[in-house]
C-alpha cells in the first residue's frame, strides 16, 4: 500500500516541506522540494533518519560538575535515548582534554563520542 | 592602581574577540590584551553545547566549547595576553580602559585602540511585560542552557516555552534529553523565529507542540510557577477572547530575544543604533568614536557564530591600524540605508575615501517574510550598484551583499546608497 509521509527537508535553511508517497521504504513520488537535494534528503529520512547528539557527562575534580560531549557522526534517531543513558553512566576525572574519548563505537553504531572542550581541575 | 599601555584592547573573549585579537596580532599589533569578566576564554559558546558551529569558515560541525576552543588557542599561540575574572567598568574617549578584578583590584589600560566585543544579553520578562504573579520557576532560555550544560542543574520538570527563537528550541530538546516535559512552545508571531532546522531537529523530532500565533497571557502560581494561560493573538497582537488555555507547568522558559549589550558603549559617548541596539558602524567595523571599533553580536544579533568570527577578524585588523598610525585626519561618509523591507542594514555608513583593499559584506535583515524569488539590491537612487538572488526572504535569517572592490567607484560618487529586498 503506498503512503505519504510528510516531511521538512533540512538540507538547507529554505526547509521546503516535502510530500512523499512511498510503498515501505521505496518513493514512489516527491512534491515540495525546489531542488534534488530534497530528494536524498527524502530517501535517507524515510530509511534511516539519523540525529547528531550533543550532551554532557559527570566530571570529579574540576571547575565545572559536567563536561560537554558530543557525537562525531549522526546515530540513528531510535538510538538516542540509549545513547543518553549510556552516557548518564559515565563519570571522567579532571583535568580532561578537548578530543578526548568517550565511547568508542557506541552502542555498536560505530560512532564516537568526544569531549569538546579542556576542563581543567579545580584548584585545590 | 595598577597601570598599563596596550596597542589593541578587546572587551570580550567570545568568538567576535577572540577573532578580533587573533587579526590584531597577525596585522602586527606589538601588545594585545583581552579582558574578560568570566574566569575562563569562549563567551557564551561554552554554554551552546550542541552541534552547528564552524560549518562555514571551518568546513566542520562542531559544539559550541569546541569551536571556541580553538580560537582560543590560536590567540594565545599568537601572543595574545588575557586578563580572566575582570571586569571592565569604563571606557574614556582617549581609549583609558578601568576594570577591577578580585584578585587585582581595580586597574587601568591606556590603549592605542579598542575593539567592543561584549556581545549581547537576553530579553527578560521586564523588557516583554508579562503579567501575572511573579513566582519562582521563570528563567531566560540561555539562563537555563547555563544551569543544564555547565552547572549540572535542571531547573524543572514540565516546562512551556514563550517564543521559537533558536535558544528556546535548543533547550527544548535539551530538556528532554535531561528527562523533563516540555508542554509547548509558544509564539506571538505568525511564524517561526528561529530556524527551521531547529523546529525540525528539537521539537518535531519529540513530539514537541509549537504554538504560533499565540502568547503568554497570565502565569499562575504563587510562589512557584504551577500554569501559564496561553492565548491567541490577532493581527495587532491582541488576546482574542475565549481562547484563553491554561497549561499546568512547573517552569516557565523565555526565548523572546537578544540585545546587544552596550552599557560601555553608551557610558563613552558611542553613538548607538535604535532599530539594531548597537554602535553605529562602518565597513571596518569602527564606531562613532575614533578608534573604538566594535565586533559580533554586540554591533547586532548574528545568526551564525561564522559570521561573528569574520565581523572579529576585520575589527581587529583595522584596530591594528589605527594603533599603528595609521590614519589621516577625517574621514568621510557614504551613508548605507535601509530601504524596502529592510529593517537594517550594517555597516551603517561606507569611508569614501578608505575602502579597504578586500569586498565588503552589507548585512542586514528583512523586515517581513517574502516565501518567493526576491532579489537583494544596492542602488544610488535611480543607479543600480549590485543585485543578487535568493530564494525568500525571512526576518530570521540574514541576508547578505557582497560589495565587490569594483563598484568602490560607484560608491564613491555617492551621497547616499539604499538596500532593498524585492519580489522578483
Ligand atoms: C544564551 C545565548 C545562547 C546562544 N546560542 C547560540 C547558538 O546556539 N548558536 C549561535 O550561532 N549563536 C548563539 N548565540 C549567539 C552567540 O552569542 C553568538 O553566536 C556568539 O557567541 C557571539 O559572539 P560574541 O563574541 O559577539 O559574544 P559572546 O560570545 O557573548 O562574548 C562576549 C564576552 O564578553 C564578555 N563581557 C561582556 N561585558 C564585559 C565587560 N564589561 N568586561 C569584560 N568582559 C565582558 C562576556 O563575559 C563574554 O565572554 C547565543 C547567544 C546567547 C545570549
Ligand atoms: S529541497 Fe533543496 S531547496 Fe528545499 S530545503 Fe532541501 S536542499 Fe533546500
Amino acid at each position: 500500500m503506498a503512503k505519504t509521509t510528510e516531511l521538512i527537508c533540512v538540507t538547507c535553511p529554505m526547509g521546503c516541506k516535502l510530500t512523499v508517497t512511498h510503498e515501505g521504504d521505496t518513493i514512489l513520488g516527491i512534491e515540495g522540494n525546489v531542488c534534488k537535494r530534497g530528494e536524498a534528503y527524502a530517501q535517507t529520512e524515510l530509511v534511516d533518519p539519523r540525529r547528531m547528539v550533543a550532551t554532557t557527562v559527570q566530571v570529579v575534580g574540576g571547575v565545572h560538575p559536567l563536561v560537554p560531549v558530543y557525537t562525531t557522526a549522526p546515530i540513528p534517531k531510535p538510538l538516542i535515548f540509549d545513547l543518553l543513558s549510556e552516557l548518564r553512566q559515565v563519570k571522567l576525572r579532571a583535568p580532561i582534554l578537548a578530543g578526548r574519548v568517550v565511547l568508542e563505537d557506541a552502542l555498536g553504531t560505530g560512532v564516537t563520542v568526544l569531549t569538546s572542550r579542556d576542563l581543567p581541575a579545580a584548584p585545590g | 592602581m595598577a597601570k598599563r599601555t596596550v596597542d589593541v584592547a578587546v572587551i570580550g573573549s567570545g568568538p567576535g574577540g577572540l577573532a578580533a585579537a587573533i587579526a590584531a596580532k597577525k596585522e602586527g599589533a606589538g601588545n594585545v590584551l583581552v579582558v574578560e569578566r568570566d574566569v575562563e576564554m569562549g563567551g557564551i559558546l561554552l554554554q551552546c553545547i550542541h552541534h552547528g558551529f564552524g560549518t562555514e569558515i571551518l568546513g566542520a560541525d562542531l559544539p559550541g566549547p569546541a569551536y571556541a576552543q580553538r580560537f582560543e588557542q590560536e590567540a594565545i599561540s599568537l601572543g595574545v595576553e588575557t586578563l580572566l575574572d575582570t571586569m571592565v567598568l569604563d571606557i574614556t574617549p582617549t581609549r583609558q580602559i578601568v576594570a577591577a578584578s578580585e584578585s587585582s583590584g581595580l586597574l587601568e589600560v591606556q590603549a592605542r585602540s579598542i575593539v567592543l566585543a561584549m556581545g549581547c544579553r537576553e530579553r527578560t520578562r521586564a523588557q516583554i511585560t508579562l503579567p501575572g504573579a511573579r513566582p519562582a520557576g521563570v528563567y531566560t532560555a540561555g539562563m537555563a542552557q547555563r544551569f543544564v550544560n555547565v552547572e549540572g542543574f535542571v531547573p524543572g520538570r514540565r516546562i512551556v516555552i514563550l517564543g521559537s527563537g533558536d535558544i528556546g528550541m535548543i533547550m527544548a530538546r535539551r530538556l528532554t534529553f535531561e528527562g523533563a516535559k516540555v508542554a509547548r512552545v509558544v509564539e506571538i508571531m505568525p511564524f517561526l523565529s528561529g530556524l527551521m532546522r531547529n523546529y525540525v531537529q528539537c521539537l518535531l523530532d519529540f513530539d514537541i507542540p509549537l504554538q504560533l500565533g499565540h502568547t503568554i497571557s497570565r502565569i499562575i502560581g504563587r510562589r512557584r510557577v504551577e500554569a501559564v494561560e496561553v492565548v491567541q493573538v490577532d493581527d495587532q497582537w491582541r488576546p482574542v477572547p475565549g481562547t484563553e488555555e491554561i497549561i499546568p507547568c512547573d517552569t516557565l522558559l523565555l526565548s523572546v530575544g537578544l540585545i546587544p549589550e552596550n552599557e560601555l558603549s553608551r557610558n563613552v559617548g558611542v553613538a548607538l543604533d535604535p532599530v539594531t541596539g548597537g554602535p553605529y558602524v562602518d565597513e571596518r567595523f569602527e564606531t562613532t568614536m575614533p578608534g573604538i571599533f566594535a565586533a559580533g553580536n554586540v554591533v547586532h544579533v548574528y545568526d551564525l557564530v561564522d559570521w561573528v568570527t569574520e565581523a572579529g577578524y576585520v575589527a581587529g585588523k583595522h584596530a591594528a591600524r589605527f594603533a599603528a598610525g595609521d590614519r589621516a585626519g577625517q574621514l568621510d561618509y557614504v551613508r548605507l540605508e535601509a530601504g524596502e523591507n529592510v529593517r537594517y542594514v550594517v555597516p551603517h555608513v561606507l569611508t569614501r575615501d578608505q575602502l579597504p583593499g578586500e569586498s565588503i559584506k552589507l548585512q542586514m535583515r528583512a523586515r517581513q517574510p517574502i516565501e518567493k524569488p526576491v532579489w537583494v539590491e544596492l542602488r544610488d537612487g535611480e543607479k543600480r550598484l549590485i543585485r543578487r538572488a535568493e530564494r525568500y526572504a525571512r526576518p530570521g535569517e540574514m541576508l547578505t551583499l557582497v560589495l565587490p572592490e569594483r563598484s568602490y567607484e560607484d560608491v564613491r560618487q555617492a551621497e547616499t546608497l539604499t538596500v532593498n529586498v524585492l519580489e522578483r
